[in-house]
């Protein structure tokens, strides 16, 4: 930050807490399974305001409510609510027409996206996409729409006369925003994973450009050493792009936050002002703003707006020094903390997770919605002062979920700022990484990161099993060994395990609407059900499929060695994972060495230890893996 | 699997190993008093020669190679791609824009050096290519690969390709699979669930309501899409190499490409070539058509009744009732083009160019230009004049570059 401005976010960080490990252990093992039940008895319904658009004379805002499946328009001259919109599951973007007569929602758990007649505020037709649709534009003629599907890891290109999706672009992986350049030749996809690689190699993102005469994808723009690109804006002028982005430390111990990041927050600039992508840091050399989300650029190109997902404030960029310094710099400089005070102008405190930002059409407003607050901040782009906000009309209560959601997505936790638990559970999901997480030594332990799909009922946590309930797993494991810094309390620590255990199943889009199996998946569950060979010799029971993945969650909760541990792993013995919605969390094996599900056996099942499968033929593991989808 | 004759031996033998037939490939032109002499009398009796030739094309060849650029002489496939050309060759993916050619590897992602089949998905833009090391998708520069270990991918010896709408259909030494780009899925089709009897699947040939299999051993197989069901077309004779029964089915067994059209099917063998209009079977042999050889490698048709043909003496056109043949001569070596018509005729036409090698692996087209596979090369067949009555490349085709 630069000099003379006030570090109103480095105040906020108090000393390392000392809080007794043993007492927070015992104590909050007790206290979290009832607070698990409370959760699934009832809870408040929460609004979480996540993206918005404005109408054409920029007299409503219409904010797309991802907790209460609906957009809430406001009239942005009283702050008022003045109607509401009830939309399909999870919405999650929005997108206008150019005369804004229509509104685009996506409902990333219906595979949707619900047409709202912005004149009736009435929702008039839906248009199917891919799985989990995310962020939506329409090109400028008003023809076309484009979807970024963050769970098939494409882009439906959608004829709007017809209704039709027409095609499919392939993006990277976890495709969830987009935008389109000034003149509407071009859209920018970003991914909130990486794309799949290598075992153990650093992770490369990309920016999707879609050239939209030809409707086909004619760029990919290399992101390396990162994971997790959230939105992306051009400039009016078209000169200028930003994504925002996260830089892990994934492939070194993560043990050591204080001796130097974990994750970087960052920017890639590209266009014409810059050359070349260059990736450009946002932190500061003793403060981290964590979760860098929400991107805008004002219409003279004076200012970047940047919001920042676990640190709840919006950092304010000097375009013109951000230019210098790019200039000047020798690159790559984006682990050069040091360079975020050429051109960081000021840090603007908003709500909690803040997350689409929004400037008015002329620029002198900056909408920003905080999500974990139900209301929006409304920012004097002048002053860089939040001077009002809008109060959505959610609960005022605050339950045990949503001060355990808070607490999973703010950073102010961890050492410096530098981290949260969504950073690497981005949305709660997982970040398709794999971690040296013990300060064993480099290479030593690798973990896959783990979905946190319904949880209550696979305990123990930990690949090793190690943590043998959800308090211990969030409690002094994360506080203390991934944070540094402050402890949580014991009612902190309760929330947050009320929080994890209420995230339930997504929807599974491999089993057919009436329940039943398709022929395949019908054969596949006899293979995962089998107790003979194909010779029919019996196949011992303990390496049975359902034998270790049994039950509701699919897992026995025990520990087992399956021959899949690696030379580097302490123990060979592993924690048997739950398995619904398996289809969505690759890589797969405690340390994510099998890209995909074929490779667990093709691979790392060479001795038909874990399960029996050197037996089947090739049809019939395609047909296990086409169960194992449907779980 | 049966045991298989000398000629077949041979061509397997030049997709395993790379080992090329003899004769060698003819030097691209002839320079000196030759080439003015063959210049002048090319100009001045142009028309007279076009006559004779019933109208057939004409090409200027320009051929690449490793000399220009080529990854590799071994050339096994076309690809046109609006104005990109892609050539699956014995050492890399080669992709020829803007005048220089860019090459892929494993390195970058590729299944493997040997690139045997190439597809293009119009709609998005994709480029699939069939590799010894399992299946590459090619988007916009970045490279998945799919292999038997790592997918439902039934093998990774990928001898041919196809899309249809969200299916890519392939061709392995395991059987037939179609991955459904939108839902991430595999189908394998093979002898447990098809006619297949022979799982050695050879080409592909996709179309709206037929896919086409060409079964190296076995046949053809066809799919409906709207029944989803499979059916199989044997040569009458079985499996010997003798004709007893000409037009009455498939001329053999070996099969090794297909190429349906306009509701027609065209089928390539190491024994001559079928065309088979859903009721009428007519086979092509080289003894009583213009065909230079029964051992064909491909056949791309362009329409219901034109069709070329990639064999090891040279490509042919057939376009309904005359044949055109462009080769080196297998003697000389020199540029050569004959013509046979309607009643047998046959006619030699002096050109000053020809494809790369007589051994020829498969074709594509861009506008009224041919891309040729050949052994030695690729070939650049550049259209000459507009003496044709009718196109022989099929509608549609991008316009090469100008």
């Amino acid at each position: 930050m630069r000099k003379g401005m006030a570090n109103s976010a480095a105040q906020r960080v108090g000393g390392i807490a000392v809080v007794s490990f043993f007492v927070s252990f015992f104590v909050l093992g007790i206290a979290a399974r009832p607070a698990a039940k409370r959760a699934a008895a009832g809870r408040e319904n929460y609004l979480s305001p996540i993206e918005m658009v404005l109408s054409l004379d920029g007299g409503l805002l219409y904010v797309v409510c991802e907790s209460s499946d609906e957009v809430r328009v406001v009239d942005t001259q009283s702050g008022k609510v003045v109607a509401t919109v009830p939309v399909g599951r999870v919405p999650r973007g929005i997108a206008a027409s150019s005369d804004g007569s229509v509104l685009y929602v996506t409902d990333s758990w219906s595979d949707n996206v619900s047409v709202i007649d912005a004149t009736k505020n009435k929702v008039v037709q839906t248009l199917p996409a891919g799985f989990e649709p995310t962020g939506v534009v329409v090109d400028q003629p008003g023809t076309t729409l484009y979807v970024a599907n963050r769970l098939s890891n494409d882009v439906s290109v959608i004829d709007l006369k017809t209704g039709r999706e027409i095609k499919r672009l392939l993006a990277g992986r976890g495709a969830s925003y987009l935008a389109s350049s000034p003149d509407g030749k071009w859209i920018y996809c970003t991914h909130i994973y990486p794309n799949p690689a290598a075992f153990r190699t650093p992770p490369v993102s990309e920016i999707t450009v879609i050239d939209v005469l030809r409707q086909i994808v004619v760029e990919r723009k290399l992101l390396h050493n990162v994971a997790g690109v959230f939105h992306v804006a051009v400039s009016p002028d078209g000169k200028l792009g930003a994504a925002a982005q996260l830089r892990p430390k994934n492939l070194v111990p993560l043990a050591h936050v204080e001796h130097g990041w974990v994750f970087g927050d960052s920017l890639t600039l590209f266009g014409q002002d810059v050359g070349e992508p260059v990736q450009i840091p946002i932190d500061e050399l003793d403060r981290y703003y964590a979760l860098p989300w929400g991107v805008a650029i004002t219409p003279d190109k004076s200012k970047i707006f940047l919001s920042a997902a676990g640190s709840e404030n919006v950092t304010v960029i000097d375009v013109a020094d951000l230019l210098r310094s790019v200039k000047a710099r020798p690159r790559p400089f984006v682990n050069d903390l040091s360079a975020s005070a050429d051109y960081v102008m000021a840090r603007i405190g908003v709500g909690h997770n803040p997350r689409g930002i929004l400037l008015s059409h002329d620029g002198k407003r900056l909408y920003v919605a905080n999500r974990l607050d139900d209301n929006i901040s409304v920012i004097d782009t002048a002053s860089d002062k939040v001077v009002s906000t809008i109060d959505l009309g959610g609960p005022k209560n605050i339950d045990a979920v949503r001060r355990g959601e808070r607490l999973f997505f703010t950073a102010d936790f961890a050492f410096q700022g530098q981290f949260g638990c969504s950073n690497c559970h981005i949305d709660a999901t997982i970040d398709g990484l794999q971690w040296d997480l013990e300060p064993d030594g480099f290479g030593r332990d690798i973990v896959d990161n783990r979905s946190l799909e319904n949880l209550a009922g696979t305990e123990p946590f930990k690949w090793n099993g190690g943590n043998p309930d959800m308090p211990t797993e969030c409690g002094p494991r994360t506080e203390k060994f991934f944070f540094r810094s402050q402890s949580f309390t014991q009612q902190q620590v309760t929330d947050l395990v009320t929080f994890v255990y209420s995230l339930p199943y997504r929807p599974n889009r491999y089993r057919l609407p009436n329940g039943e199996l398709t022929p395949a998946q019908e054969r596949g569950k006899s293979i995962f059900e089998r107790t003979l060979a194909k010779n029919g010799t019996p196949i011992p029971e303990t390496n049975q499929c359902a034998y270790c993945h049994s039950g509701p969650k699919f897992t026995n909760q025990r520990q087992i060695d399956v021959g899949t541990g690696k030379p580097t792993d302490r123990s060979p013995v592993i924690d048997v994972p739950q398995l619904p919605d398996v289809a969505y969390s690759a890589p797969y094996l405690h340390d994510g060495s099998a890209r995909s599900l074929e490779e667990i056996w093709t691979v790392f099942n060479p001795k038909d230890t874990h399960g029996v499968t050197n037996d089947l033929t090739k049809d019939e593991l395609n047909d296990l893996i086409e169960y194992l989808k449907t779980l | 699997m049966k045991t298989r004759c000398a000629s077949c031996v041979t061509a397997t033998r030049f997709l395993r190993d790379g080992v090329i037939p003899k004769p060698r490939a003819s030097s691209i032109a002839t320079r000196g008093l030759a080439h003015t002499i063959t210049t002048f009398l090319l100009i001045t009796m142009a028309p007279a020669l076009c006559s004779l030739a019933q109208n057939l094309p004409m090409f200027r060849w320009e051929n690449f190679t490793t000399a220009n650029g080529l990854p590799d002489n071994h050339v096994f496939c076309v690809l046109v791609d609006d104005k990109r050309i892609w050539a699956g060759t014995e050492n890399g993916l080669g992709l020829y824009e803007h005048g220089a050619w860019k090459t892929y590897r494993p390195s970058d992602g590729l299944g493997h050096q040997a690139v045997l089949s190439l597809a293009a998905d119009r709609r998005t833009g994709d480029v699939w290519a069939g590799t010894m090391g399992g299946l590459s998708r090619i988007s916009a520069g970045r490279i998945d690969t799919f292999t038997q270990l790592n997918s439902g991918l039934s093998n990774d010896i990928v001898y041919g390709v196809g899309v249809q709408g969200d299916f890519v259909w392939t061709a392995t030494a395991a059987g037939a699979s179609r991955f459904n780009v939108r839902t991430g899925q595999w189908d394998l089709f093979n002898a447990t669930n098809t006619p297949m009897y022979e799982i050695w699947t050879y080409a592909v040939s996709p179309a709206e309501d037929k896919v086409y299999y060409a079964v190296w051993g076995g046949g053809v197989l066809e799919y409906d899409v709207k029944t989803e069901r499979w059916k199989d077309y044997n040569d009458p004779d079985g499996e010997t190499e003798m004709v007893l029964m000409k037009d009455q089915g498939l001329i053999h067994e070996i099969t090794t490409s297909v190429s349906y059209v306009d509701k027609i099917l065209w089928v390539a063998t190491y024994f001559g070539a079928s065309r088979y209009d859903g009721r009428y079977w007519h086979n092509f042999l080289a003894k009583d058509s213009g065909l230079p050889s029964n051992f064909l490698n491909q056949v791309k048709a362009v329409a219901a009744n034109r069709a070329w043909f990639s064999t090891d003496k040279g490509l042919a056109y057939f376009d309904g009732a005359n044949w055109a043949v462009y080769r080196p001569a297998l003697d000389t070596h020199r540029p050569e083009m004959w013509v046979r018509d309607e009643q047998g005729k046959i006619t030699t036409i002096p050109v000053q160019t020809a494809p790369a090698h007589n051994y020829i692996l498969g074709v594509d087209f861009q506008g009224d230009d041919i891309w040729v596979a050949t052994a030695k090369g690729l070939s650049h067949g550049i259209r000459q004049g507009s003496t044709e009555r009718q196109p022989a490349l099929p509608k549609n085709t991008p316009a090469r570059k100008k």
